[in-house]
């Protein structure tokens, strides 16, 4: 049996890995995406006061610190049983909205349109940023570039450190927003909007307007059913940062509903003792194993699973392009996993659209954004949308607010099965009998799970806009025969 | 000058010093100008033959992110120490063992039945847990192992000098490249950052530190104007070293120590609680009831956690291998 490691991070240093096992005929028999990292921590969070864990938990990823740091928020709130002032809300909203932006904005850019602007088979040495900018001109590239670092002020000025904020606490947040504050975070927010405009007019012109890329997004390598879970708001539309969470079959029909703190009672998680990363699943169809369909427990999460979850979306612009999404791809759900990148950019035109809505709230300048916790602490629950799916939290504790026991399911974690899927499935369509391996074929793999925009287990450190690959295959007796290696910068 | 040859690399860390070298924005390009990165697993697609095959002492500078808990990364740690001239431990986790040092308080026995079999939404009967060789149908898996204790990187190898900070401000990171672009490194042993405590660098007005109550973070509204260890607040502002600009504070929240001790004590923990006695009134400890020390102590809630936030390997209270 013939064995080809995809290592999309780095080749040694552990920090993720694809395995991709032949048969005797060369077909592929089976793949392993493995996380070979563990954070640890569940374990050491314990005996700490619950309301630090904001500040603590935000260290498992400092790629999106800020979806811990407001998950982590939202359960102290509800170990405390407080509920933050509407400011406090607002102002967790907008910081949080920055950052979704912040996070698509680069995954988008640096990662998913080099594939489609440059080609999904070109030279790896232009197909990355720098050869994107070349292909859509500077004056883009410089947009880019601006409205990311936006994105990053305005976390910094309200969570007082971009990365590893500080300003979430239990009943609120730590500062108010002053007036000019507001007014340079509006101006800015309206700045976004028009670039969440540009963006998809991009994502238009070079994927849409392409027979042969809408053709790939359909084809059935790259489509795979499944359950899909998102956070919606009381009209079902999609939420970020609050909300119920909802879980539709792949025919798109409601199959659950849930407050965060029931979530227990939906989700529960497999663990194989080849990686690190568990791998979550419906708790009442039960793990079937890495296999698609209704009687399967595998779901999605992450933008394209958010919108499937959803009715819509609740700003104008983005509803206007959801709508036409579900057009185009035939009616919702779509279960194209490349239409990830689409609804992604729906997503930064909602986020953006929301900051503005935001900024432009009389209450968003409120100094009261703090409740003082009075009844005894015990146990909570926060949910929220990190930009790569749901993000649970979950701590118990003693009467004091001390440490008990914390449970984490990762956004990415909820994504492992169907990633393992995903990559199967490509790796079974391209990869066969007679054929040679080529470094194409390996991007347009290394496409599957991109869209996905794994931040595995939050632990495997992929920077947006970072992904190396290399892939080694081995011949039965373990010799290496062929080695191919890319990298997108 | 020749330009300089720089690597950076990242053990167990969670990708927050590699943005922060990223978030130094146009500078970067002055980086590109006085230096020819080597390696850096997460943007360059040099792997570890290609520095094994390098000479010993040929890379002038690595910036290495990161705690080290695997086997894997003090291989990696030994032999870019082996290759490089000047060895920097960058962010709080290499420094000091950071966050991840917190581990230091269990095992890896204890972390894996949390996380594995324990956890709530945990449907494990059998207690499978993930193992460092499994056999499948089609071959053999390998993961690497997770060690009982977290190191900092001088724990591992010699250290020249250290960037502090979780992650560390875009002015050090600045201030670094600017002393290598001119050729003009501090002493051996350096760790850049202020050469005083935080709360010389302060804004907020201090008065004399005496109190008789103290506060968690989400227990009252901190006066924005004063002094947060005088409204009872435990702020580590005078065991850590200054140098970035009192970010949590002015966010009206207390710092908690990501700077390290400051100059001249290995023990931030241990100069914390001498600081909470004196302002508590504890210094003359033998007058007062004993009742009345542990009443006023036991406000502090975990005091080893939060006083060795991100020290804790490097405590003396960490020195033992568990
Ligand atoms: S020092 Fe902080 S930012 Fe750097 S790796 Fe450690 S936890 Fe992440
Ligand atoms: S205030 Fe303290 S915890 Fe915050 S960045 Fe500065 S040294 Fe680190
Ligand atoms: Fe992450």
């Amino acid at each position: 049996m013939k064995r080809i490691v995809i290592d999309p991070f780095t080749r040694l240093e552990g920090h993720g890995r694809i395995d991709i096992f032949l048969d005797d005929d060369g077909n592929v028999a089976n793949a392993y995406l493995r996380v070979p990292e563990f954070r640890g921590f569940e374990k050491f969070c314990e005996g700490r006061p619950v309301e630090e864990l904001p500040r603590i938990t935000p260290r498992i990823c400092g790629v999106c610190p800020s979806a811990h740091h407001m998950a982590s928020a939202k359960a102290v709130d509800a170990v405390f049983h407080v509920d933050p002032p509407s400011a406090a809300k607002k102002v967790r909203e907008l910081y949080y909205s920055a950052h979704m932006c912040h996070s698509h904005i680069a995954h988008f850019y640096a990662l998913a349109a080099p594939d489609f602007v440059l080609g999904p088979t070109a030279d790896p040495a232009e197909r990355n940023l720098l050869g994107l900018i070349a292909k859509v001109g500077l004056e883009t590239g410089t947009e880019v570039i601006k409205h990311r670092a936006y994105a990053q002020d305005i976390q910094a000025v309200i969570g007082g450190k971009a990365t590893h904020s500080v300003c979430g606490l239990p009943g609120g947040v730590s500062k108010a927003v002053t007036e000019d504050e507001r007014r340079d975070f509006e101006e800015k927010s309206k700045s976004m909007v028009e670039f969440g405009k540009l963006s998809l007019k991009i994502f238009d012109d070079v994927v849409l307007k392409n027979k042969e890329y809408v053709d790939l997004v359909v084809s059935d390598m790259y489509t795979m059913k499944s359950y899909y879970m998102g956070l919606v708001d009381a009209s079902n539309k999609v939420n970020f940062y609050e909300g119920d969470v909802r879980v539709v079959d792949s025919d798109g029909k409601e199959f659950a509903k849930f407050k965060p703190a029931n979530y227990l009672d939906y989700v529960a998680e497999h663990v194989e003792p080849w990686t690190y990363l568990k791998f979550p699943f419906l708790k009442s169809i039960g793990w079937k194993g890495l296999v698609e369909g209704k009687d399967s427990g595998v779901y999605r999460v992450a933008p394209l699973a958010r919108l499937n979850a959803a009715d819509g979306m609740a700003t104008p612009l983005a509803q206007a392009e959801y709508e036409r999404m579900y057009q185009t791809l035939g009616g919702r759900p779509v279960h194209h996993t490349l239409a990830m990148h689409w609804a992604r950019l729906i997503e930064t035109q909602y986020a953006a659209e929301r900051m503005v809505e935001l900024c432009q709230d009389p209450e968003i300048t409120d100094p009261n954004v703090r409740t003082i916790p009075t009844a005894t602490p015990d146990e909570g629950v926060g949910i929220i949308e990190a930009p790569r799916g749901t993000l649970i939290h979950h701590y118990q504790t003693d009467e004091h607010g001390m440490t008990k026991k914390v449970n984490l399911i990762v956004a990415t974690g909820n994504n492992n099965a169907a990633m393992c899927m995903s990559i199967k499935k490509v790796a079974q369509a391209l990869i066969q009998k007679g054929k040679e391996a080529t470094e194409g074929m390996l991007n347009m793999i290394e496409m599957a799970y991109r869209a996905y925009d794994p931040c595995i287990a939050c632990a495997t450190h992929s920077l947006p806009g970072q992904l190396p690959l290399e892939v080694v295959i081995y011949d039965a007796k373990g010799k290496e025969v062929k080695r191919l290696s890319q990298y997108l910068s | 000058m020749a330009k300089l040859k720089l690597a950076i690399y990242w053990s167990a860390s969670c990708g927050g010093c590699d943005v922060a070298i990223l978030d130094i924005k146009e500078k970067i390009l002055q980086v590109a100008e006085i230096a020819d990165i080597v390696f850096w697993p997460i943007a360059l697609d040099f792997k570890r033959h290609h520095v094994e095959a390098m000479e010993d002492k040929s890379i002038d500078v690595c910036l290495f992110n990161g705690a080290v808990r695997t086997s894997e990364q003090e291989e990696m740690a030994e032999l870019l120490r082996a290759k490089t001239k000047t060895m920097v431990a960058f962010g709080s986790c290499a420094h000091l063992g950071g966050i991840p040092g917190l581990s230091n308080f269990s095992n890896r026995a204890q972390a894996f039945e949390r996380a594995y079999v324990e956890a709530q939404s945990c449907d494990n009967p059998d207690k499978v847990f993930p193992q460092t060789i499994t056999n499948v149908a089609e071959g053999e898996l390998e993961l690497p192992e997770w060690w009982d204790t977290v190191k900092a990187l001088n724990q591992v190898v010699d250290v020249e000098y250290y960037i502090p900070g979780c992650p560390p401000t875009v002015p050090i990171i600045s201030q670094v490249v600017d002393a290598l672009a001119a050729g003009q490194l501090p002493p051996v042993g350096t760790v850049f950052g202020s050469d005083k405590a935080l709360c010389e660098e302060c804004p907020r007005t201090k008065g004399e530190k005496k109190i008789d109550k103290i506060y968690r973070p989400h227990e009252i509204i901190p006066d924005p104007e004063k002094c947060l260890l005088e409204q009872g607040i435990i702020c580590m502002g005078p065991a850590t070293r200054g140098g970035c600009d009192a970010q949590c504070i002015k966010a009206n929240m207390p710092c908690r120590g990501c700077f390290g001790p400051t100059p001249g004590v290995t023990d931030q923990g241990a100069k914390m609680v001498s600081a909470v006695a004196s302002i508590l009134g504890l210094e003359n400890e033998k007058d007062l009831p004993a009742e009345r020390v542990e009443e006023l102590m036991d406000q502090i809630k975990d005091p080893a956690g939060t006083f060795y936030r991100f020290a804790l390997p490097t405590a003396m209270i960490n020195r033992k291998r568990m």
